[in-house]
């Protein structure tokens, strides 16, 4: 262990990410904004989601600076409910991310599992998946998700489908995403198993599904850790395009997308605290880790070192 | 006065971790219609030394000393637009590999008139009569209509005349050939050394070879200079170099060179290269693990491997239509018995066919039609995964490539456990481990290599990973598919006296796949000799070179390279 963290801090990784300043803004960006997320509980100064607590007098309240109605209790302002900006944006980070991070998973596994198979096996295997995978592409993500939620308001009853939101987001953004890495893997697993160790493994008799997971899988998930974070950037896009359609999380547990949605109505008599402080911050986190993503594939590629 | 004269060059590569130097103190002089050898093994810096002098070092690489001069210039300090108008002008390029260094979108004619307009001051109709005359002067038969094709409707000798034609398209005074024949087979190797060497004397030019084969050097240079790890160590003319070396490394470069006429019982062993580790004692076979359960269960006592009519054929272009397909025949029809104990050789040019053979017998490839016998069983006939890896644990295959046969990703602990958990052949964890490092000792890497990434290893020590992973299963029957081919001559022969031992003390029967007649002569009791597909004679080693039976075998013999000139180890 100590080791392997000697040798990566020796290594052309580090070496790249530390003499970049960009990139550790990024990095130190996208780490606050997780963090804050994951302990919104503890550090935002109210709870959004807690009824009780919220009072319709507050609502609309400008930030804390306007000299007429600043209230200092909400530093970023409140919306239309009277929930402070601050704190929804907080909260709002948790679900954007958590679609973000779960969708990319999903797409992650799919993609990867499906470009396997495709690239090894080859054959009517291969065309098979390709196909789907053409016919996909053909079809904008945001249309697919948008069918699948409609699909889903259609089967769950309106008072499930509330709480089933966000998974069904999930899913829709997830199922949208695996094309690209099924491609990327199916390219380099055809490279891959045309290398003499795969070679050497299917002499001693090892069989194709063990060679993939173990020979070739950890050969090609370089370029779907690159595709994965700026993939990770998009999802958080789709979610907010969606939220902001309506047809994503319900506004009583606002993403950020959600939250723009509902300053976007106020945004012409005068409230524009409510959209631009969530924008800034899905711009903010956008933006560190698309350039995080953008400075691992070129740190990856050795042809560019 | 010399033509090319380059004086102290020193070449360095900065980088984070300190500078590399590549070339230190070089000072080499190329005359008029003369061939100068710069031979080394791989990193020597003999490459770099050819990109320094026409100005292609790679950056970070610069030149930090030395001057180089043209027939009494100074080139090196030039500016990047007066570099590239000597380019092609002055000093005539040849590249390794025939197949990228042409426009694979452009004529033949029209990248020669291109080169040509670019540096002679002629109209375009001469410039035309000019390329054709070039095409005829480089030995393409039918210049006339040839110069109006493509590069893919050459083939790789063809392409690398093209090659020639274009570097001296422009009249050099100096051409550069780095590794020119190296992409190329034994036969048109010789046909375009002798090209060369006939072009130089003409046109009166000079000529600098970047080599690592001591054939290439014999047959055409008339000086050399060898270099090592940056720096020269010998300069002379050929016959005192190949004939009378002075520095140690020479001699060591030269006597791991496989004799082509005779054979001798192992390769000297070279010091001066990385350390061979062959320090390890004799082994107990019947008291060490690689020699228990040898009994493999059959009695059986003809020949271990059998072919029978064997047939290989892939697919070209597909058709739903089983009378529109159409198919290339990659083997055909091949016949032969390797017995117990034996090392057989297949050799031929590249696309005769030998590795599909391998491949065949390994279970990588199903065969068309025929069958193969291993100890009396049809291979071809087992149809289940279950039964064929009884088979699968008696042979194993040593690969080509060091760099792509081993998973970058696994220690080489878990690279040499694989076999031995795959087929059970370790009762526990801690048994397998003791076995691997064993395996490691015993092949020459010590037992601390286990736990090391293969990236870490050099070709000839990656090649020795391969070898344990090979023995591994304590297998009987071993293919070695060019197992030397990617690495230097020195580590060549260490490999060889290992495969060499190994064969001997496990009394393993291989099949040895090799282009080299010289390597085949050293390793093989029996040798068949392959074109086209084909299995033209197999005859006993000895017997195949003094007396070989096919003509296609004489041709081969006679192409390879002599050596004649070179000291006896």
């Amino acid at each position: 262990m100590k080791q392997a963290l000697k040798r990566f801090f020796d290594g052309d990784l580090w070496y790249s990410f530390s003499h970049s300043p960009v990139v550790i803004l990024s990095a130190v960006i996208t780490l606050l904004i997780i963090l804050s997320a994951i302990f919104a509980p503890m550090i935002a100064p109210h709870n959004p989601f807690d009824l009780a607590s919220i009072d319709i007098m507050d609502s609309n309240l400008p930030p804390a600076w306007n000299e007429f109605d600043g209230d200092m209790r909400f530093l970023l302002g409140t919306d239309d409910q009277g929930r402070d900006i601050l704190s929804t944006i907080l909260y709002g980070a948790r679900i954007s991310l958590l679609v973000g991070f779960a969708s990319v998973a999903f797409s992650v596994v799919l993609g990867v599992g499906l470009g396997l198979i495709s690239g090894y096996a080859g054959g009517r295997t291969d065309t098979f998946i390709m196909r789907i995978a053409d016919v996909q592409l053909s079809f904008p993500a945001i249309l697919i998700a948008l069918l699948i939620d409609g699909v889903a308001r259609g089967i769950f009853p309106r008072d499930l489908h509330d709480e089933l939101a966000v998974y069904v987001l999930i899913f829709a953004i997830g199922i949208s995403g695996w094309v690209q890495y099924a491609r990327t893997v199916r390219g380099a697993t055809m490279v891959e198993k045309g290398k003499e160790y795969v070679q050497a493994a299917r002499v001693i008799g090892i069989r194709p599904g063990t060679i993939l997971f173990r020979h070739i899988l950890p050969n090609v998930t370089g370029p779907v850790l690159v595709i994965g974070t700026i993939h990770l950037a998009l999802a958080i896009i789709t979610e907010a395009t969606l939220s902001f359609l309506g047809v994503g999380v319900p506004p009583t547990t606002p993403s950020l997308g959600t939250l723009i949605r509902i300053g976007n109505d106020y945004l012409f008599s005068g409230e524009w605290w409510i959209s631009i402080f969530p924008g800034i911050a899905l711009i903010l986190l956008v933006l560190a880790v698309n350039l995080l993503g953008d400075w691992l594939r070129d740190a990856l590629n050795p042809k560019l070192r | 006065m010399a033509l090319l004269e380059i004086k102290d060059l020193r070449i360095e590569f900065p980088s984070r971790r300190g500078t590399m130097v590549a070339v230190d103190k070089v000072s080499l002089q190329v005359n008029p219609g003369e061939v100068l050898g710069v031979v080394g093994e791989s990193g020597a810096g003999k490459s770099t030394i050819g990109n320094a002098v026409i100005g292609l070092l790679e950056p970070p690489g610069r030149m930090a000393a030395g001057e180089v001069y043209l027939k009494g210039e100074r080139i090196d300090n030039l500016s990047d637009r007066e570099k590239r108008k000597l380019r092609g002008k002055r000093i005539g390029m040849i590249f390794q590999d025939p197949l990228t260094s042409l426009d694979p979108l452009q004529t033949i004619e029209k990248q020669l008139v291109e080169t040509i307009e670019l540096h002679l001051d002629v109209t375009e109709a001469e410039a035309k009569d000019r390329a054709v005359d070039l095409l005829r002067q480089v030995g393409i038969p039918d210049p006339e209509h040839r110069v109006k094709q493509y590069p893919h409707q050459f083939s790789g000798g063809m392409r690398q005349r093209v090659v020639i034609a274009l570097a001296l398209c422009a009249e050099p005074e100096v051409i550069i050939a780095d590794e020119p024949t190296t992409a190329l087979d034994v036969s048109i190797q010789a046909q375009i050394l002798e090209l060369i060497k006939k072009l130089c004397v003409e046109k009166n030019v000079g000529m600098m070879i970047i080599t690592h084969d001591m054939g290439v050097i014999a047959d055409v240079t008339d000086r050399v200079a060898v270099m090592y790890r940056g720096n020269l160590v010998e300069e002379g003319t050929t016959a005192k170099i190949l004939g009378d070396p002075d520095h140690p490394y020479t001699q060591s470069l030269i006597s791991a060179v496989p004799r082509p006429d005779k054979r001798l019982d192992r390769f000297p062993l070279v010091e001066y290269i990385e350390s061979a580790g062959e320090t390890k004692k004799s082994l107990d076979i019947a008291n060490h693990w690689l020699g228990q359960a040898r009994d493999f269960g059959d009695h059986y006592t003809g020949p271990l491997i059998h072919v029978e009519n064997l047939y290989m054929r892939f697919l070209t272009k597909n058709s739903i239509f089983k009378k529109n397909r159409s198919y290339f025949d990659a083997v055909k029809d091949a016949n032969f018995e390797i017995n117990s104990g034996e090392i057989f050789g297949l050799v031929g040019e590249s696309g005769s066919g030998k590795s599909t053979i391998a491949r065949m017998i390994s279970g990588l490839y199903t065969p068309a039609e025929g069958s193969i016998y291993f100890a009396g069983t049809d291979l071809t006939q087992i149809t289940t995964e279950k039964k064929r890896d009884h088979f699968r644990r008696q042979m194993q295959m040593i690969f080509q490539d060091p760099f792509s046969s081993l998973n970058p990703r696994m220690k080489v602990m878990d690279i040499i456990a694989e076999p031995i958990r795959f087929h059970g052949l370790a009762s526990s964890r801690a048994e397998t481990e003791s076995i691997v490092r064993d395996l490691l000792d015993h092949v020459g890497l010590g037992v601390a290599a286990a736990m090391k990434y293969p990236h870490e290893f050099s070709g000839g020590q990656r090649q020795r990973i391969s070898i344990a992973r090979a023995l591994a299963t304590r297998p009987r029957f071993l293919i070695c598919d060019e197992p030397t081919s990617a690495l230097d001559v020195s580590i060549q022969a260490q490999i060889l006296n290992l495969l060499k031992d190994l064969q001997a003390e496990l009394g393993l029967t291989m099949l040895f796949i090799s282009h080299d007649l010289p390597v085949i002569r050293q390793m093989c009791d029996k040798v068949g000799v392959m074109r086209y597909g084909q299995l033209l004679e197999v005859a006993e080693t000895e017997q195949l070179f003094e007396n070989p039976q096919h003509e296609y075998s004489q041709h081969l013999l006679e192409l390879m390279p002599k050596l004649t000139n070179v000291k006896a180890a």
